[in-house]
């Protein structure tokens, strides 16, 4: 749970909730829970090849970042980016279909969960390698900031990664050249398999803003309309040029770190899992839309089964999709030069 | 095509041609800048951007910390979203601690998201001993680099080379590495004034020779072309070729001398095991077994790091004398 929170930036609202936003991170948080727990489910019955890292858990983060961006501002993401992409918009057909290694997939079977992207919705790819992202999220926020764009980038990556030097290196530059780009952390309290006070001293990775003179904030990553808050304001602090901030949302992993039941060796208590889905982020903000008057329970349930239908269609969609045929193995090693010379 | 004539070459050190390169492309690209460490208020620490800050500004020429993946994870990123960047490794000895955004990403983006990324990428960097920097700043390491599907690897033998093929290897959208060399800094050649690139992947026959080839890297071209010279007192005509570009590599044109001279040796600064000679002499082998008449020969460093000390520098480093002796060794077993 968030220990403390401090304001991100003097002056800075928040953009305005309203019912329609609400009404969409949920959708976005649904979404993301559905597609994970099918993709799992597959993943466990031998039909998707190789491993998934599930974001199931985890939707609060995406769905309360994501609301802010549109297709021009860039996101990096994690081994555990399904969920991101999700939230950005990402086609979930082709998204089950790059799982599957088919040919219509988003990578036409040549990237997998680990290297899921969409560059034209800004999704600078999932990554396999952990502490990645940063120094390719500051050279997107260069990149706005030279063309004037007044685009921002949003680098996703977890309490492991901010051990790697890389995510040292990249909160030094963008709070060296006042980037636009926010540092967004998902603390799910493990570094694949090591909990967090056996990975690293400190108990908020915020407080590594501090190191590089940029504002750190701890919120609860479980409360979408609190990740919603902390974010927008940190990424309107990003378009008014005012640099770097580090958002570090606590929150958990329900599924192992690869796949669903994992190899079966315990690193940690059932009931720590059941404690974390007390405050389940989908439960949490529907209660919250039902007290308001938002929607219905009725209503979401009719969203739920509307999703899992686009789900199950997505699916379909992948499995008949063909496979990549062999001539397509040594494509898309190089771009072929425009005009060379 | 290849390189323009040029009615207005005049001699330029190698340094010099580099920062030309640089210059020119920049003035024509907006979308081009330059990072690294000491690229901009000191001008570089060879010399290759000295006056870029002043023409350009501190948007275009950046100082980076002291932070190899960083910067070179940031021009990953600048890359893959609408600008030309290029990166300087200051010594080549530094790819160690940026490996990882070379390796893993820059290389592989596009491939691993099925073709939609586009990485116009540039990234120089400083290689080669003789200045008596020891074995961290003084290393050959192409061959790391030529291995990883996904990069193009670079490694210009002299001015002319350096302006050319830095030009193409800025216009070129994939990532490309350029290797130059501390010897080569203060050395002239005829450098056209225009702007002129080298096409990429297509060897050069610097001399042409008739019963003896050597294809030599870099720096090793002119010392090859000595000893060219010294082994025409023996009757030999050699051959000289420059791959220029290591990856992709143009073999057919190293295939066609072989057919001419049926006897090669493949020199580079490199330590010899494992180094891009290991794959020039298999392909020869491969391509034109038939008309070799002796095992192909490498020259290249032995196995060790590269060596502080002048006197055992000196010993380390391949040269002309190493590479006749390499040629006549091959032609005793011949003979």
């Amino acid at each position: 749970m968030p220990r403390r929170k401090s304001k991100v930036a003097d002056g800075t609202n928040p953009p305005a909730l309203t019912d329609d936003v609400l009404r969409d991170i949920f959708e976005r948080m649904v979404r993301i829970r559905s597609f994970e727990e099918e993709a799992g489910k597959l993943m466990e019955s031998g039909r998707i090849p190789g491993a998934l890292h599930l974001y199931v858990g985890e939707e609060a983060v995406a769905a309360g970042v994501m609301v802010h961006l549109t297709d021009d501002d860039q996101i990096t993401s994690t081994h555990r980016g399904h969920g991101h992409l999700v939230a950005k918009g990402g086609d979930l057909g082709r998204m089950y279909a790059e799982l599957f290694g088919k040919a219509g997939g988003y990578c036409k079977g040549k990237g997998g969960s680990m290297h899921i992207s969409d560059v034209e919705k800004g999704m600078l790819g999932a990554n396999g390698i952990v502490g990645a992202g940063p120094p390719i999220a500051i050279g997107a926020a260069f990149s706005n900031k030279y063309r004037g764009t007044g685009n921002v980038t949003v680098c996703f990556f977890g309490d492991g990664a901010s051990n790697e030097g890389t995510f040292h290196e990249a909160a030094n530059m963008a709070a060296l050249y006042g980037l636009p780009v926010i540092f967004l952390c998902e603390n799910n309290g493990f570094g694949e398999y090591t909990r967090q006070d056996r990975h690293q001293a400190i108990r908020d990775v915020a407080d590594r803003a501090a190191g590089y003179g940029m504002p750190g904030v701890v919120v609860d990553g479980m409360d979408a309309v609190a990740v919603y808050e902390t974010a927008g304001e940190a990424i309107a602090r990003a378009r008014r040029g005012e640099g770097p901030t580090l958002v570090e949302a606590k929150t958990y992993r329900y599924f192992d770190h690869v796949g669903v039941r994992g190899m079966g060796v315990v690193y940690r208590d059932d009931s720590e899992v059941l404690e974390w889905r007390k405050r389940d982020p989908i439960d949490l903000l529907g209660s919250r839309l039902e007290e308001l008057g938002v929607m219905t329970r009725e209503q979401m349930d009719t969203l739920q089964e509307r999703v899992l239908f686009e789900v199950r269609e997505a699916i379909a969609f992948a499995e008949a999709s063909p496979d990549p045929t062999p001539d397509q193995l040594l494509e898309d090693v190089y771009t072929v030069t425009a005009g060379a010379r | 095509m290849t390189a323009v004539e040029s009615t207005t070459a005049r001699s330029l050190t190698y340094v010099e041609a580099i920062k030309e390169a640089i210059t020119q492309s920049m003035r024509e690209d907006p979308s081009i800048f330059l990072a690294g460490e000491d690229v901009a208020l000191y001008g570089g620490v060879f010399g290759t951007s000295r006056g870029l800050l002043a023409e350009f500004g501190p948007e275009r020429v950046v100082d980076t910390p002291i932070s190899e993946s960083g910067l070179v994870g940031m021009g990953v990123g600048a890359a893959a979203t609408g600008l030309r960047p290029i990166i300087e490794i200051m010594f080549m000895d530094f790819i160690g601690v940026c490996m990882d955004e070379i390796v893993n990403q820059a290389a592989k983006m596009k491939y691993m998201f099925g073709g939609s990324a586009r990485l116009p990428l540039t990234i120089r960097t400083m290689a080669g001993g003789g200045m008596n920097m020891a074995a961290q700043h003084s290393q050959s390491l192409e061959a790391w680099l030529c291995h990883v599907p996904g990069l193009k690897v670079v490694m210009p033998s002299g001015a002319y080379e350096a302006k050319g093929l830095l030009v193409a290897a800025i216009r070129d959208d994939n990532p490309v590495i350029v290797i130059e060399q501390k010897l080569m800094l203060g050395r002239p050649a005829e450098v056209p004034e225009e702007l002129y690139e080298i096409e990429l992947g297509k060897a050069h026959v610097v001399k042409p020779g008739s019963n003896f080839t050597i294809v030599a890297l870099g720096r090793m071209v002119s010392e090859s072309l000595k000893a060219a010279e010294v082994l025409s007192a023996d009757g030999l005509d050699v051959e000289v070729i420059d791959p220029r570009t290591l990856q992709p590599l143009d073999t057919a044109t190293i295939v066609d001398s072989l057919k001419k001279t049926h006897r090669a040796v493949v020199v580079h600064e490199a330590v010899r095991f494992g180094g891009l000679g290991a794959e020039i002499a298999a392909q020869m082998q491969e391509e034109g077994f038939d008309y070799l008449d002796a095992p192909v020969g490498r020259v290249g460093a032995p196995f060790a790091p590269v060596p502080f000390s002048p006197a055992l520098e000196r010993e380390y480093i391949p040269n002309a004398d190493k590479i006749v002796a390499e040629v006549r060794r091959i032609l005793g077993k011949q003979v």
